[in-house]
């Protein structure tokens, strides 16, 4: 019981990498999964650098107190987006939350119990880069909905490499289960000459999930036209279905609805 | 996985024990700022041992991935140029340790003498420290919560011999947590000479470094200047720029103006930067900084 009752699918998007991508690919995967028809919630954990609302243009929005806790704030007329991050707790936007571990904690385990995020089929949780205190409360208020499992994202150079082979560690020992691993800025086509260079250098990403033994779901490369919908709080499923970026997201969201399908519980 | 009571705000902090009252305490901002924290007896240590130190920069940002940790590692080398100058580069990210990588000493272990723990050498005059060296395996994870990882950064700065120093560069994590207010805390009577803070150019970047750039103030840390780097990306086919990382709201440069702080200079995507070692251009990456300290 509790305010995750009516959530039916729960995906953590880890890294352990700061800058890769998690917060573009949570915020691409709900919208993706809204234009299959879903009603998605994301949660956003990154309490330092909460980036989700100025990608769906809600920024500046409130989080009301409701009868059964906390309403997320919705994105858009029909509700199938809603979203709740510290982010709408602040005064000012430039205003730095300077938490130590334990406060944060608290916050997110509020986050967890004290929001009202009623039916949705999914839950997008996006998080900071790490392996520590938010990565630890999070799972450990998650454990009891059984989440369905962690999307880690990389970029393809050795020192984001580097990095994630330590979360995919932290996975294991929590009993988080990796739905697979996203490579992202996974090389730059010149818009000029039509060249493309790998500005991130190359094949980490692949290499990793061979090593760990994880699917890998596919390479998102980078595409300024992303940016800058992701600046702008565009839908850019929506707006750019020609972008080179959309294939490896739009597969991203198909793995996870054909591991999820409507009429199994 | 480390068992820390969830309310404890820390062992090391004069608030220990006082954790669940934490919540909703008036004095809350006032151990945010780190004034609960000066009876820890490590803060004097510290003040002893940075004696030998002559300058401490911070790199900074709150944004994860715009080049902190790359900044840092060009600025060492950069200084490191001058034989006479002695540089320590300090990673205290500890989660994502990545100075042993991009310093290309992975592998590397530290070793204990009798004045505390030797640093790294890269160089003669250039030694590294990072919680990077302490781990066994590359897949070793650091699952730890605040306390733990202040600990380590207490003995980051205590327990180090690292010698008669020109430069000390902290290269940290992104953020505004707990290895930001400890590195600020145990060098409180040091004196640190200011923060250099990396940049992109895209607004989900000047976002948070907005909040960073606030955390300066709220701790007194002065800021030396800001560094917007993945400035640009020239084709090295047909030579044309493209902007992968837009400034949709005027870039570095107009927050620098809005907030009247130096921006020190902007550095453009070069993928050899983000790949092997051998691709140094040390006094092309820094040239703001070591002129302006």
């Amino acid at each position: 019981p509790g305010n995750l009752a009516s959530v039916r699918h729960i995906i953590l998007v880890l890294s352990g990498k700061g800058g890769v991508g998690k917060s573009t690919i949570s915020t691409e995967l709900a919208l993706a999964l809204r234009h299959a028809g879903k009603k998605v919630g994301i949660l956003d954990v990154d309490l330092c650098g909460p980036s989700i609302p100025r990608m769906l243009r809600v920024q500046g929005r409130a989080v009301h107190q409701g009868d059964s806790g906390w309403v997320p704030v919705f994105v858009d007329r029909e509700q199938s987006i809603s979203l709740v991050s510290v982010g709408f707790l602040l005064e000012q936007p430039d205003e730095a939350l300077v938490w130590r571990g334990p406060r944060k904690n608290a916050l997110i385990k509020q986050f967890v119990s004290d929001v009202a995020w009623g039916q949705l089929d999914y839950l997008v949780v996006d998080t900071p880069p790490g392996t520590s205190d938010e990565h630890m409360a999070v799972v450990d208020a998650l454990r009891p909905y059984s989440p369905l499992g962690a999307l880690v994202v990389t970029t393809p150079q050795a020192v984001s490499v580097g990095d994630v082979r330590r979360e995919l560690t932290f996975c294991r020992k929590v009993g988080l289960r990796v739905i697979g691993l996203v490579e992202n800025m996974s090389g730059f086509v010149c818009p000029h000459c039509s060249e493309c260079t790998n500005v991130f250098s190359k094949g980490g990403g692949e290499e990793l999930a061979r090593h760990a033994g994880v699917p890998f779901l596919g390479s998102v490369p980078l595409d300024p036209e992303l940016t800058r919908s992701l600046e702008d709080g565009r839908d850019f499923i929506q707006d750019f279905p020609d972008s080179p970026a959309f294939p490896a997201l739009s597969s991203i969201a198909q793995k996870i609805l054909s591991e999820t399908p409507v009429g199994l519980s | 996985m480390e068992e820390v009571p969830h309310d404890c705000p820390g062992a090391d902090s004069a608030q220990a024990g006082r954790g669940a009252s934490c919540q909703g305490c008036p004095n809350q901002r006032l151990c945010a700022s780190g004034a609960g924290a000066a009876a820890d007896p490590a803060i004097e240590e510290i003040k002893e041992k940075m004696k030998t130190v002559k300058h401490k920069i911070l790199v900074l940002s709150g944004k994860g991935g715009v080049g902190k940790s790359t900044f840092s590692a060009h600025l060492a080398h950069g200084l490191a140029e001058d034989e006479n100058t002695q540089v320590a580069l300090l990673d205290i990210d500890i989660c994502g340790p990545s100075i042993p990588k991009i310093m290309g000493l992975e592998g590397e272990q530290v070793h204990q003498s009798g004045s505390g723990w030797s640093p790294v050498f890269l160089e003669d005059n250039l030694g590294v420290m990072s919680v990077g060296f302490l781990l066994s395996s590359p897949d070793d994870a650091v699952i730890w919560r605040g306390p733990k990882k202040n600990g380590m950064i207490k003995q980051f700065l205590r327990d180090v011999d690292w010698g008669e120093v020109d430069y000390l560069i902290v290269d940290t994590p992104p953020g505004t947590s707990d290895e930001h207010l400890s590195v600020v805390q145990y060098l409180a009577a040091a004196h640190i000479d200011g923060a250099v803070i990396i940049t992109t150019p895209q607004e989900v970047s000047l976002q948070d470094v907005r909040k960073e750039i606030s955390f300066c103030h709220k701790v007194k840390l002065p800021i030396i200047g800001v560094v917007e780097n993945m400035s640009g990306f020239i084709c090295p086919k047909c030579q044309k720029e493209s902007q992968i990382f837009p400034p949709t709201t005027g870039g570095a440069e107009a927050m620098c103006q809005d907030l009247k702080i130096p921006l020190l200079g902007k550095v453009p995507l070069d993928p050899r930067i983000g790949g092997p070692r051998s691709a140094w251009a040390p006094s092309r990456v820094a040239p703001g900084a070591p002129s302006t300290v």
